[in-house]
């Protein structure tokens, strides 16, 4: 009897190693004569660099090397979508904390104390700052060769200039988010054969090889990559960061290089969530069905275009939400300003319009007298309804029922008097007096994988064996774990697929072809079909050894394979998409959508607006889940983020400079802040997908932000149309 | 400068340790104890957390020369073979995901149940707030400090 299968919740390969301290995150990493690598970023958001002297660093006991953009040894340029950014700024730099240069020295204080000897001479300009002002102008100051317009989308849907009996309209604004994974961007580059192995912390090996070689002049057989322990992701590590210059450091040493940012440097390394100004106008009858949705959706994606393009793409096609609407007409915009660059997080180009448009369905329900969520559930999509880009939806899309049931859930008890369930809690600022509480919905599609037409396939490739007289089998592939539980489900299927017991997993590395992204929700989906796929070769085999197509028991694979050995190396790929019509913006962009629905219940001290989330539920559908538990745990971390969002976190820009680059300053939820949640997982299988799996770590984040913005607002009657939203908000508006 | 140290009841020394270096840096980077983790280095995330002569403290604000004489407790010192309830309870319970905050919350949650057997949830929440996570969203942390109280209290 096989456990630890599909569906089941089996405990996580790699949890003793890490409640040890034993598990070798990238920035553990050490080898008896490796240097420490430092970066050299600039101080100003826009200036002409006039001259860098390297030679007073250079000279001090202990370094052994300063690299600038003229040491770059291939190409200095990479990006995820547009080549356009350098490793090493040469003439420009466009963001605060650009790289200028690098130092490799003996001890990490060495190596800061070199970058201070650095002199770098700059004209400086005034920055190119506002997002819309951008998008109107884009010939107008440009930072790049092409202009400073990323991507321009519009999707029209039945008549845009449809009329309606009740009109609503808002401006909604959402500030820059922070990834904040714990495991700050490290790296150990080792000089070998000719080439360099990277061992790193990232969230796609192959993307980062394929850019790493070109910007070291390598073949990439020459540039090996392997994963360490990785600290969290949430699309953070999938833009390069120490990859490039740990490498260039170790080539030109001839030593191990390693690099490790503090918190400080990793708020400057790596982008962010793009900001964005939303102007929407929902029209509907006045029994409450949605006959239009008219919006302008502005991104600003900072420096460097990164993954700005998807977002305006994800940004415009999900913009109307999980909803029924006949006509509409949606712009989006990305483009380039001098504030720090920003790309991949969580949830990506879905958060900003959710936020938006759930703000919207509550004014609608207000100017309507009607339930919010009695409104969200009247106008819910379903499976055969039809998209804003014309993309009929193939799949269950049971949106109504998770807001049903997100409804029906118990709710907390009234607000008490013990003082650490209030806001402020053991700040002991109430006692209950001004406090005032409120509930409020949140629902988002989410688009699963890669879409507008890519093959982000995966790889897997999967042995079996027999040692000492039991069958083992060794899943292969290059798709990260990043904690979300990637390794336990790749064991798991291969269980369940082999009828094998015991599963190894091989280290991960480009040693095996490509698995993709650990990002937009995929690699369950993507990574997990191509280990099905390859433990159904090896099972075919194995049954023609056996001469026959019965399932075979662990007893009889060990007697039929002996001292054989079967290795099979497959591919998954989805189902095909198709780019958006670039008039008009219809075309089925995408391979599957995601669902979740959240209702927030929150107290609010009016006089000092402090907020407590007092109770957050939620109901999502998964498809099927491989691993019921870690669902629940993607929920609830999830759920967490986008709490965040709602009420603390903002990398608070001025000038184009971050203020709060620190835990200090950048707030994250603590134990305190984040409440208890009750959770419906529902299963409606995905006919087109392994298993009937469904994308799972995003939705949650998404849907949890308006939740608590609608709160507070039904809390306080306030319009608040800026999240985070805090206390100055409150008390200032009321 | 030398260092002299007791860590996990092993007496230590480092040498040429930079008088700027924190006692979390020796431990990583001069005595092989990469256990507790560097998230923040500024005392804001609780990742670094260790027993220094039986009190909790963020190893990143302790100057490497304080610990001099001192005992030091590590995450990597609390399993004999077998692991401690409260870093079996985080495994069974799913509280770890990325797991790079959990060396510092299994410090905070063990030396939580060295002084209060059974504490409750509001206990547990003051308790823990000076460690950040953000991939678990603290619920299953909560069920394995509940699990791990209850079991060492004999419950289960």
């Amino acid at each position: 009897m096989i456990t630890g299968g599909i569906g089941e919740s089996p405990l996580r390969p790699d949890g003793s190693l890490k409640v040890r301290g034993q598990y070798a995150y990238a920035s553990d990493l050490w080898l008896e004569n490796m240097l420490w690598g430092a970066t050299l970023r600039s101080p100003h958001p826009s200036a002409r660099i006039l001259s860098i002297d390297t030679s007073a660093a250079l000279a001090m006991p202990g370094v052994h090397t300063v690299l600038t953009y003229k040491d770059v040894p291939g190409e200095n340029v990479y990006g995820l979508k547009f080549q356009d950014t350098p490793v090493l700024a040469e003439e420009i730099v466009r963001y605060q904390g650009e790289p200028v240069a690098l130092v490799a020295a003996e001890h990490p204080e060495t190596a800061r104390q070199a970058l201070k000897a650095i002199k770098v001479e700059y004209e400086v300009f005034d920055p190119l700052l506002d997002c819309e002002l951008v998008a109107h102008s884009p010939e107008v100051s440009p930072l790049h060769p092409g202009g400073n317009l990323v991507r321009y989308q519009r999707i029209v849907k039945g008549d845009p200039d449809a009329t309606a009996d009740v009109v609503v309209s808002g401006v909604y604004e959402i500030g820059m988010q922070d990834q904040a994974f714990l495991g700050p961007e490290s790296g150990l580059a080792i000089p070998e054969d000719d080439g360099v192995h990277l061992l790193l912390a990232t969230q796609w090996l192959h993307v980062d090889q394929k850019q790493a070689a070109k910007a070291l002049g390598l073949p990439v057989s020459k540039v090996k990559l392997t994963m360490s322990g990785v600290g969290g992701a949430f699309g953070g590590r999938e833009d390069l960061s120490i990859q490039v210059h740990a490498c260039m450091l170790a080539l030109r040493t001839q030593r191990p290089v390693k690099m490790a940012y503090n918190r400080l440097e990793s708020f400057f390394g790596h982008v962010h969530r793009h900001p964005a100004k939303m102007y929407y106008e929902h029209g509907a009858t006045s029994e409450g069905d949605l006959v239009y949705v008219r919006a302008r959706l502005y991104f600003d994606g900072g420096a460097y275009a990164s993954k700005t393009p998807v977002v305006v793409g994800n940004g415009t096609t999900l913009s109307v939400g999980p909803y029924n609407v006949p006509h509409a007409h949606i712009e989006g915009w990305g483009v380039y300003t001098n504030n720090p660059p920003c790309g991949a997080m969580r949830g990506l180009g879905a958060v900003q319009p959710t936020y938006a448009y759930e703000s919207q369905m509550d004014k609608l329900a207000a100017a309507l007298g009607m339930d919010p969520a009695d409104l969200r559930i009247r106008n819910a999509m379903s499976e055969g309804s039809t998209t804003v880009t014309g993309q009929v939806v193939d799949f269950p899309a049971p949106v109504a029922e998770l807001l049903q049931r997100v409804k029906d859930m118990p709710l907390p008890d009234a607000s008490t008097s013990n003082i650490l369930q209030l806001p402020g809690g053991a700040s002991n600022t109430t006692h209950g007096e001004g406090v005032v509480r409120g509930i409020g919905y949140g629902v988002t599609i989410k688009n699963i994988s890669y879409a507008e037409g890519l093959d982000d396939y995966s790889t897997a490739r999967v042995r079996l064996e027999v040692i000492d007289g039991e069958p083992v089998a060794t899943v292969h592939t290059a798709a990260a774990e990043v904690g979300q539980g990637l390794n336990t489900v790749q064991q798991q299927i291969a269980r369940s697929e082999l009828g094998v017991q015991q599963v190894i997993l091989h280290s991960t590395d480009t040693d095996v072809g490509d698995a993709g992204s650990s990002s937009a929700s995929r690699q369950t989906y993507i990574t997990g079909g191509a280990v099905r796929n390859a433990c159904r070769a090896v099972r075919a085999k194995l049954q023609e050894m056996a001469g026959t197509s019965e399932e075979l028991t662990s007893q009889q694979i060990a007697a039929v394979l002996g001292s054989a050995v079967i290795e099979e190396t497959r591919e998954y790929h989805h189902r095909r998409t198709y780019p958006l019509d670039p008039e008009n913006g219809q075309g089925n962009a995408h391979v599957q959508y995601g669902f979740s629905a959240h209702r927030a219940v929150v107290d609010v001290d009016t006089e000092l607006g402090l907020v407590k989330v007092v109770q957050l539920d939620c109901a999502q559908d998964v498809g099927k889940a491989i691993n019921p538990e870690a669902v629940i745990g993607q929920i609830q971390g999830g759920s967490a983020q986008g709490l965040g969002l709602a009420v603390m976190e903002e990398i608070q820009v001025a000038d184009g400079k971050i203020r709060n680059p620190s835990f200090t300053d950048y707030l994250i939820p603590t134990i305190l802040d984040m409440p208890p949640m009750n959770i419906d997982v529902i299963e409606r299988p995905d006919p087109h997908s392994p298993y009937g799996v469904r994308g799972v770590g995003e939705p949650p984040t998404i849907s949890a932000t308006p939740a608590i913005a609608n709160a507070i607002r039904a809390a306080t009657g306030l319009e608040l149309p800026r999240v985070p939203i805090r206390p100055e908000h409150i008390v200032e508006e009321h | 400068m030398r260092v002299n140290v007791t860590v996990n009841g092993v007496q230590r020394e480092a040498d040429d340790v930079w008088p700027g270096e924190s006692l979390l840096y020796v431990l990583r980077e001069r005595l092989g104890l990469p256990g507790s983790k560097n998230a923040c280095e500024q005392g804001e995330c609780g990742s670094c957390t260790v027993y220094l002569d039986d009190v909790p403290v963020c190893s990143c604000l302790v100057a490497a020369g304080q610990a001099e004489g001192r005992e030091v407790r590590t995450v990597e010192g609390l399993a004999s073979d077998e692991l401690h309830p409260v870093q079996q309870a985080f495994v069974d319970k799913g509280a770890v995901q990325c797991g790079f905050c959990t060396p510092g919350l299994i410090v905070a949650a063990h030396d939580l149940l060295e002084r209060t057997a059974e504490p409750t949830d509001a206990e547990i929440r003051e308790a823990l707030a000076g460690n950040l996570c953000r991939c678990t969203g603290y619920e299953k942390i909560m069920d394995a400090v509940r699990a791990a109280a209850a079991k060492k209290a004999g419950v289960v």
